[in-house]
């Protein structure tokens, strides 16, 4: 395996280990796919082993075996601490404390209800309507907001020196950023003031009273979804009503964290070329939003052993030359039954050279993407593609090794 | 593949986890179809423009423009779509005094659930059906769908609504398009995956919620990057003795000094395909439908020519 490489122009730039102690919080994105959760993860133990740090690692859907790993199976929202021995079997010291949670979207959204409602009574109403279910489970960026939310509100409790934050699967990396300015806008809208204005005015249960403005809206939607449903609609905002302030009071807070000077974030891609295109135009809106772009994570590339000159040159032999080859195998004296067919054998030798040579095109392609980057941060690290899954907690440590360049045995 | 060939069908969805080549299946689908002289529609549901990319073509918009001889391809817009529903189904008169409907529209689909999905799948069968009746200029729509959970809320979104609204016009337009999504004559949900972890955990997961949720017949689920399977058993043993002293002593006299990182490689991608030979192993027995094997393609990654490589590759394990 190959050191990590970095982009350094500038010597006093930080690296990705100066990163974790600089930092309070690292967001880590990226399209689906690239490795995000197995990266939060390797990061976590990282900083918790080697900066003595107590971090907790927040993440949205982590695979199953990962979980297991972390010991992480079926906690919700509750944090959980990864015992010492987890990390001591693989050869790590436990300085600090590693801490995970997974995120659950409906427990979250329903402590916001019950943190922020007037009364229980309310909280309950908000709770069991039908609408409530269905605008926090289905309304995309209310999985990137209740994401940012948590992430507020666990950092808000001091509780950690480090927050690793996964953030979730979205159909455009960007959405979770604007999430609580587009949440703010919702909530506190002259627009839902405006559809909830004619329920409003004659007491909450009262038939409508439909002004001139929004009177063709209404004939519209009611021929389109009948009127009962757009009653229900106006009764639930008009529930929600009491909670405006704060949603909006909590959406601005997370949106001045996002851009606190220790809140960094980390883009994370493989070199393929639609993940690495969605990084860097992801890079490119961090910087245009004036959050802090800390560094990029090239994970699962080829190994640099497929780009040796020799490597062709031997893979060229293998191939050009493998009846020749396997007869000077066979004829070696300690040669064993298993290189006693030269047919078999030549066989085997065409197979290795094929295979070398078209890793060394991913390889080679690989390298040319990431000298094309046009835009990175100045901590650009490489993890290369590990022969084993990314299932325990050895992997993680790997991960972790070449995240900070130290790739010790 | 019980029943009616895929090709066969008048509506292909193409679902899965993010980043396994949904796009790029769709993409090639879509030309095996005109291949055998269909005429297509290519719908791109999530609007990022990578997928009339794959034919080396610019983004289009919700009207259909021809990509490729054979295949006209459209973006999804839920708004667009709206207007066209108020203009063929209501003849809405004040849709003009409306004034900002973006932002109104934009503001009830965001709360009122059900209205974005509806849309979107209500255009798609809106299609389909028009070229039944022959009065479309495809035979066949392919769609490249959104991704694992947010398909489920589609496909079931004309359920749904009849649950949430009591009355109105949606609600009784919303029977046929039922109609078409469950008739396994017409239509067919594939999975898109990659043999690894969490894509395999994501099929699995998919298909149940799939076959309990929603009332849609299940195509196939198609396997991309399918990394080649090297050495046989008694290759395997061969290979490995190539790595005892003389032997690679021999080689490197004779290959030179980079043999150690040519059988480092082969190494690498033996135990590649060995972690991945578990997901497969799991997929098979867990979904229980026919499964499609697309090879990893080493040389290209994108564009039509992948396309073009991969529709080959279906063409072969469709046929066999």
């Amino acid at each position: 395996m190959s050191a990590p490489r970095r982009r350094r122009t500038d010597p006093t730039a930080p690296d990705f280990d100066e990163l974790l102690a600089a930092k309070e919080i690292l967001v880590l994105c990226g399209s689906g796919g690239v490795g995000k959760t197995s990266v939060a993860a390797a990061t976590g133990l990282v900083a918790a082993t080697r900066l003595g740090a107590k971090v907790l690692v927040l993440t949205v859907d982590p695979a199953r075996r990962l979980a297991t790993a972390l010991g992480l199976e079926a906690l919700g929202n509750r944090a959980h601490r990864v015992p010492d021995d987890v990390l001591t079997r693989v050869g790590l010291e436990a300085r600090g404390e590693l801490w995970a949670a997974q995120l659950d979207t409906k427990q979250s959204w329903d402590d916001l209800v019950l943190s922020n409602a007037r009364d229980e009574e309310q909280a309950y109403r908000i709770l069991e309507n039908r609408l409530y279910h269905n605008l926090t489970a289905r309304f995309v960026q209310s999985h990137d907001y209740i994401a940012m939310e948590r992430l507020h509100a666990v950092h808000a409790t001091g509780a950690y020196d480090l927050i690793v934050v996964d953030t979730p699967p979205s159909r455009n990396a960007i959405d979770f950023l604007e999430a609580p300015r587009r949440m703010a806008d919702f909530f506190g809208g002259r627009l839902l003031r405006w559809l909830t204005l004619p329920y409003r005015a004659g007491g909450r249960r009262a038939s409508r009273v439909v002004n001139v403005a929004s009177r063709p809206f209404y004939q519209v939607a009611d021929r389109l979804l009948g009127g009962k449903f757009l009653q229900d609609i106006a009764e639930f905002f008009l529930e929600f009503q009491s909670m405006y302030d704060g949603f909006v009071e909590r959406a601005t807070a997370v949106e001045r964290l996002l851009h606190d000077r220790r809140t960094t974030f980390v883009v994370i891609t493989t070199l393929e070329a639609a993940p690495l295109h969605e990084a860097e135009r992801f890079c490119k809106e961090l910087v245009a939003r004036d959050f802090h772009l800390g560094a990029m994570v090239l994970n699962k590339t080829l190994p640099d052993f497929f780009l040796d000159p020799q490597g062709d040159a031997a893979a060229e032999a293998f191939g050009d030359g493998a009846d020749e080859l396997a007869v000077a195998l066979a004829t070696a004296p300690d040669a064993g039954a298993a290189l006693g067919q030269p047919e078999r054998t030549a066989r085997v030798l065409r197979t290795i050279a094929e295979s070398f040579r078209n890793f060394a095109v991913v390889a080679k392609r690989e390298t040319e993407l990431r000298s094309e980057l046009a835009r990175v941060p100045e901590v650009v690290v490489r993890v290369p593609m590990l022969d084993a899954e990314v299932s325990d907690v050895e992997a993680l440590a790997a991960i972790g090794r070449h995240l900070v360049g130290t790739i010790r045995p | 593949m019980s029943g009616v060939p895929l090709l066969d069908r008048r509506l292909l969805l193409f679902t899965g986890k993010g980043g396994v080549g949904k796009t790029t299946m769709a993409a090639a689908t879509a030309l095996l179809a005109a291949e055998h002289g269909k005429r297509v529609l290519l719908v791109e549901v999530d609007a990022k423009g990578d997928l009339t990319a794959q034919f080396e073509h610019g983004p289009v918009g919700f009207a259909p423009r021809e990509v490729q001889p054979g295949i006209l391809a459209m973006a999804m817009d839920t708004e667009a779509s709206l207007r066209e529903y108020l203009k063929l189904n209501l003849r809405v008169p004040v849709l003009g005094r409306l004034g900002p409907l973006a932002k109104v529209f934009d503001f009830v689909a965001t709360a009122a659930p059900g209205v974005k999905e509806i849309l979107t799948i209500g255009k798609i069968c809106w299609e389909v059906r028009e070229s039944l009746q022959g009065r479309a200029d495809h035979d066949i729509v392919i769609v490249d769908a959104a991704a694992s959970g947010h398909v489920v809320a589609q496909l079931g979104a004309a359920d749904a609504i009849q649950e949430l609204v009591d009355v109105g016009p949606i609600r009784t337009q919303t029977g046929w398009m039922s109609e078409i999504l469950r008739d396994p004559e017409l239509t067919a949900v594939n999975v898109v995956t990659t043999p690894e972890e969490m894509p395999v955990t994501e099929t699995i997961e998919l298909v149940a919620r799939l076959r309990a949720e929603v009332d849609v017949p299940l195509g196939t689920v198609v396997v991309n990057r399918v990394l080649p399977e090297l050495f046989t058993h008694a290759d395997e043993e061969t290979f490995d003795a190539l790595r005892g002293e003389a032997a690679l002593a021999r080689l490197i006299d004779r290959a030179g000094a980079g043999v150690g990182n040519v059988l480092d490689g082969a190494r690498l991608a033996v135990s590649l395909r060995r972690t991945r030979a578990v997901h497969l192993e799991r997929l098979r027995t867990e979904v229980a439908l026919p499964l499609v094997y697309v090879p990893y393609l080493f040389v290209r990654t994108h564009g039509l020519r992948v396309a073009r490589m991969v529709a080959d590759a279906l063409d072969q394990e469709l046929s066999s």
